[in-house]
């Protein structure tokens, strides 16, 4: 059999990334000295290779250049792959989330104890980009399936990559456990679509498919498997534990970068495979979206653990991510793509200034000792406090707009004389109130930062250059995705292209 | 493409204020002092580079004979909906070049003028929290150079409102300048309130009119297609645009400092003298007129007895602060009130105008944009050379001053010239702008041309009550030399922008000002230009000669009774006339006890039980199912398992309940 090694022309992105992976790979393998272990107390003999990182960064940032101009719609290797402009487009915010990570893992993973993992984290988090790439490319469920997969198990790793340290084991194992199962569900799903339609391509199954109870019961399965990775209630239970065990850098990076290739996955599985059916997956969004934003911030309240809270409030979030879905037009995937863009910055700021204070402060990530911050840390008080500005959604930061536009674009099209119109304006409404109480968590850490007293605020540190990139990048984004609206009607101009 | 360096008149000011707001205070004050001056003066370049490319070089359309409305760039700054999209443009209209020409010309003088008044004045206010006030001066200013140009060149209206309430802010910043003081943070604060009361009925019109017309674009010329939308909206509703534009001229009314909207701009005087000159003389106060001016075509077609109100309203403000004028013993605010009067004189013109037709009821547009003209410049004038008084008497009180004529040469000759070119005498420039006004106003009715001669017969009075008690009469300090400072002539870099004034003020009259705007764009003539004097011309000088001959006789030689016995017979109306006619303790009688006493206490018992009950219900019923459902996440691998297979069973069987 001949291969037309031409379309890999198509697929720039997963080259480029797999050229990235390699030459990674060769770079660590060439460098690296015999294994190091740890020592008992934490010292390793250090062999720092600083210009590691520097590299990953910007070979993820050439990466970024090369594919930022979105390419325009195909089909390779015999339909299992397609590309669009809109596409395009979520594969470089997914990069940009991913590089942001690696400019601010650097801290953590320079560390001596941690060091001489420093190889095998960049790959794996180039792989499950990879991974991810593949799955909002797929164009077979047997491919999506394989993507979703290659990003979840290195994810496991990822999650395990602290082992010796707090929970990071008991966390990596919750999450192998559940993916299992929810992987498990999902082929199951699957199975039934194979059942009733007798093909896995989307553009067969979306030409013939309609309503019937085994679609019906293959979506939901299938739903679920997606609803696990986006950790929608009532498949979030994993979040909180393992966002908790997790190395910081690592929640960072499974809350906004895994969480959005997997909601545009999502998107644009139900609106081209199963758009048919739109009515029964609207219904079945209306419910998850109302489920995952209430309960998510019932439990966001309680939380006194910073990266728990994190949890909690990405799974809310997820809510306000899945609701842009449900216009089911182009305006969704470009105001998803905004949100899960904006949503990047924001909770990667957020996730930076907490990593940044547990690398100084020997782990802190309790609520009570944010107390006072401002007094002796106030540069990083108040990023901090604009990126939760952002993630409650108070003008004029971007959070504000990708909300707005998530609304919008939730009650597009929905009149007021069906029973779905009125049913997407409760659940906008819903979601409205719900801001409303997430504003109240969000503000109480703002609250313990610049108001509640405290006889011993964390001492003043100077956060690595690293780190200040990092949240320099975030802070702009949030700031200018908001303000200047070419970013959003770059998307859009891709999503309507992609249509 | 042409001005495609239009873009730098707004990003250039825009950096300037980034640059020096972020790193001035890090910079040496003449650092800073300089990057905002030499930006200022490439504006001012470019300025009058448009201007002359604008006027001269391209010219007028060869089909129409008018100058064309030129939209450099208008780009989608927000899109919310089809609908609501807000877009930020570049528009050269001939009133909008000359509304750049006027801003960078004050606007660069007063750059280069504060280098002296504000490296002095800094020194006075040496408190420990009020470091680096040079280089946050110059911040601000580049700020409102910027707000006011994007105003002027706005495509839509949205964009004026949005740069309206940025000049607004700054206009707040810089009067208090000097927070230290209470008097100066109590002016901004009504400065800022007031205004953005009359804001919130521009924000209304905006919105009445951006709804029923479906556009937030106000140019008929720049947007055909607006025709056609303005004459369905108005056969449709009649009530929507006379009362949309009259909104919005509240705003305008607020900005100007129209009765009785304009109890802040007197106490405004507390910022910065060169503050005073370029905001609340030249620029930012005529955002009114040009407001009005800008919507001139709409208003005459459809609401032209809602601009006769205008005229109304400007008229008696023009009396009114005239009167006051005459008896304020600070000399800014004495200017402060000369500035009011002559801004209504711009909308009294705008408001007598009946057709769009350039001898035939639409002199008054052209009128009164050449007086905006005239105005900014020798007003900016007047101005600046009090703030040169100030710097060397140290005080805003006349009575601190008098005689200076012999130590301050440069400023008297300068002052006088504002004195003689305000007062409308021939061959200055105020005279040619003003006279246009009053034949304007005589074309609409006689009373309102003899009201406004009258008007303009008392500025004469109190320009020359004001120059002859600062530099003549008796010297406050010979009366005491041994123990009181000697007055002195001020340096070049603040004598030198008053000269330059002078002399534009001399000179400016003389602009062939009907050439390049009027009501129809055609060109027109100005017939006094040409000597033709009419017998409204011979009033107004008459008149002007009486107020100055009145002035002479009671307030140039030393220790006069005159003016004593005048206050004295008539005690009540000198002190009314002192108080501004308690116009300020009416607003503070209806703030207070009418707003405060009956809306302002049910409302806050409204929001304190009401509202807030509802949130604290909410969080309170959030905390508790909070803690109800807490066990739910119970660590245990299993139990998530069966919750997650549990939520997938349940999905399926609803989806197939609606299925059945």
């Amino acid at each position: 059999m001949n291969i037309d090694y031409s379309q890999f022309l198509n697929m720039i992105p997963e080259v480029t990334l797999m050229a990235l992976l390699v030459i990674v790979f060769i770079a660590d393998f060439a460098t690296s000295q015999r294994a190091v272990i740890p020592t008992s107390n934490g010292e390793a003999n250090s062999s720092s290779r600083a210009w590691f990182n520097p590299l990953v960064c910007l070979l993820m940032a050439a990466h970024i250049v090369i594919n930022i101009f979105p390419t325009t719609a195909s089909v390779a290797f015999g339909g299992m792959y397609y590309t669009n402009p809109s596409v395009g487009v979520i594969k470089t915010i997914l990069a940009l989330g991913a590089l942001i990570v690696l400019i601010q893992s650097r801290e953590w993973i320079q560390r001596p104890d941690t060091q001489f993992k420093e190889g095998e984290f960049y790959i794996l988090i180039a792989s499950t980009l990879l991974g991810m790439n593949m799955m909002v490319s797929a164009n077979h469920f047997l491919l999506f399936f394989l993507g979703l997969e290659m990003a979840s198990i290195p994810m496991a790793c990822l999650v395990g990559l602290d082992k010796y340290r707090h929970n990071s084991a008991e966390s990596a194992a919750k999450f192998v456990l559940t993916a299992a199962f929810s992987s498990g569900i999902m082929l199951y799903g699957i199975s039934f679509i194979y059942g009733a339609m007798g093909t896995l391509y989307f553009d067969d199954i979306a030409a013939k498919i309609t309503a019937t109870p085994l679609t019906i019961m293959g979506m939901v399965f299938f739903f679920s498997g997606l609803g696990f990775k986006i950790s929608l209630v009532p498949f979030h239970f994993w979040t909180a534990d393992t966002y908790q065990g997790a190395p910081t850098t690592i929640t960072g990076y499974l809350s906004v970068v895994s969480k959005g290739a997997a909601a545009f996955a999502l998107c644009s599985i139900l609106i081209k495979v199963f758009g048919p059916m739109v009515e029964y997956w609207q219904y079945m969004l209306f419910i998850v979206v109302v489920l995952s934003i209430t309960i998510a911030n019932l439990f966001a309240i309680r939380q006194r653990d910073l990266k728990r809270f994190m949890a909690f409030s990405s799974i809310s979030q997820a809510g306000y991510i899945v609701l842009a879905i449900v216009g089911n037009s182009a305006m969704s995937y470009t105001t998803l793509s905004f949100y899960v863009l904006v949503y990047v910055v924001a909770n990667m700021a957020v996730f930076s200034v907490i990593s940044s204070i547990e690398e100084h402060n020997n782990g802190t990530v309790d609520m009570e000792s944010y107390n006072g911050l401002y007094k002796t840390n106030p540069k990083l008080a108040f990023l901090m406090t604009i990126a939760l500005f952002s993630l409650g959604g108070i003008p004029p930061f971007a959070g504000m707009f990708s909300k707005f536009f998530v609304f919008m674009s939730a009650v597009k099209g929905a009149s007021l004389s069906t029973t779905s119109g009125v049913l997407a304006y409760s659940v906008v409404f819903i979601a409205l109130i719900n801001t409303v109480i997430s504003l109240y968590y969000y503000l109480l850490i703002v609250k313990a930062m610049y108001i509640k007293p405290n006889e011993k605020p964390l001492p003043w540190f100077k956060s690595a250059n690293s780190t200040k990139l990092a949240l320099a990048i975030c802070t702009a984004g949030i700031i200018m995705f908001g303000v200047f609206s070419m970013v959003y009607s770059w998307i859009d101009s891709a999503s309507i292209a992609s249509m | 493409m042409e001005y495609s360096y239009a873009f730098l008149i707004l990003l250039l000011p825009f950096l300037s204020f980034l640059v020096l707001g972020l790193c001035g205070m890090k910079m040496k004050k003449p650092v800073a002092g300089f990057i905002g001056t030499i930006m200022l003066g490439s504006l001012f370049a470019m300025s009058l580079y448009t201007a002359y490319e604008y006027f001269f070089v391209i010219g007028r359309d060869a089909a129409t004979g008018l100058y064309p409305t030129v939209t450099v760039f208008n780009f989608t700054w927000l899109k919310f909906t089809e609908l609501l999209t807000f877009n930020i443009g570049f528009r050269l209209t001939p009133i909008s070049v000359m509304m750049l020409i006027v801003i960078t010309t004050v606007s660069f003088m007063v750059h280069i003028y504060s280098f002296g008044y504000m490296a002095e004045r800094d020194d006075k206010y040496k408190f420990e929290e009020y470091e680096h006030g040079f280089q946050r001066f110059y911040a601000y200013l580049s700020l409102f150079t910027m707000s006011m140009l994007g105003l002027v060149v706005a495509t839509n209206i949205f964009q004026m409102y949005m740069f309206w309430e940025l000049v607004g802010v700054c206009s707040y910043l810089l009067i208090g300048f000097y927070y230290p003081k209470h008097s100066a943070v109590h002016a901004s604060k009504k400065a800022f309130i007031v205004t953005r009361f009359a804001d919130l009925f521009f924000l209304i019109g905006i919105l009445f009119f951006s709804y029923y017309v479906g556009t937030f674009n106000y140019d008929m010329n720049a947007n055909p297609e607006l025709i056609g939308k303005l004459a369905s909206v108005a056969a449709k509703y009649s009530w929507l645009l006379p009362s949309a534009l009259f909104l919005m001229f509240i705003g305008g009314a607020g900005k100007s400092a129209m009765f009785p909207l304009h109890i802040w701009l007197p106490d405004a005087m507390e910022g910065p003298t060169p503050v005073s000159a370029l905001i609340h003389a030249a620029t930012m106060v005529v955002a009114g007129v040009y407001q009005v001016a800008s919507l001139f075509p709409i208003w005459v077609q459809y609401a032209p007895n809602q601009l006769h109100w205008v005229a109304y309203i400007a008229a008696f403000t023009s009396f009114y602060a005239a009167a006051v004028a005459c008896c304020q013993s600070d000399i800014k605010r004495g200017l402060a009130f000369s500035t009011i009067s002559q801004i209504a004189y711009m909308l009294v013109a705008l408001g007598v105008s009946y057709a769009v037709d350039n001898h035939e009821g639409g002199l008054g547009y052209m009128a009164g944009m050449f007086h905006l003209f005239t105005h900014a410049m020798f007003k900016a004038l007047l101005f600046l050379c009090s703030g040169a008084i100030i710097v060397i008497i140290g005080s805003n009180f006349k009575q601190y001053m008098g005689g200076l004529h012999k130590y301050m040469p440069i400023t008297n000759i300068c002052f006088l010239i504002g004195c003689i070119a305000i007062s409308g005498v021939w061959p200055l420039a105020g005279f040619f702008s003003k006279d246009e006004i009053v034949s304007a106003c005589f074309e609409f009715s006689p009373f309102m041309g003899w009201f406004m001669t009258l008007v303009s017969g008392m500025t004469a009075f109190y320009m020359f009550r004001l120059y002859y008690v600062i530099f003549w009469g008796q010297s406050y300090y010979e009366l005491d030399p041994e123990n009181r400072k000697k007055p002195g002539e001020v340096p070049f870099v603040m004598w030198g922008p008053l000269v330059f004034l002078a002399i534009v003020s001399i000179f400016a009259g003389w602009i062939p000002f009907g050439h390049f705007v009027s009501a129809t764009g055609q060109s027109m003539e100005i017939g006094l230009q040409h000597f033709e004097f009419t017998s409204v011309a011979w009033f107004s000088l008459l008149a002007a000669a009486i107020g100055i001959g009145l002035a002479t006789w009671m307030y140039l030689p030393k220790n006069n009774p005159v003016p004593d016995m005048l206050a004295k017979k008539m005690p009540r109306l000198h002190k009314a006339a002192l108080n501004r006619f308690y116009i300020d303790d009416a607003w503070q009688f209806f703030t207070h006890k009418i707003v405060f006493g009956c809306f302002s206490k049910p409302i806050a018992w409204f929001d304190r039980h009401v509202i807030d009950g509802t949130f604290n219900f909410m969080a309170w019923s959030a905390q508790e199912a909070g803690e109800t459902i807490r066990p739910w996440q119970s660590g245990d691998v299993r139990s998530y398992a069966a919750w997650f297979l549990t939520g997938t069973v349940a999905l399926t069987l609803i989806l197939l309940c609606i299925l059945s």
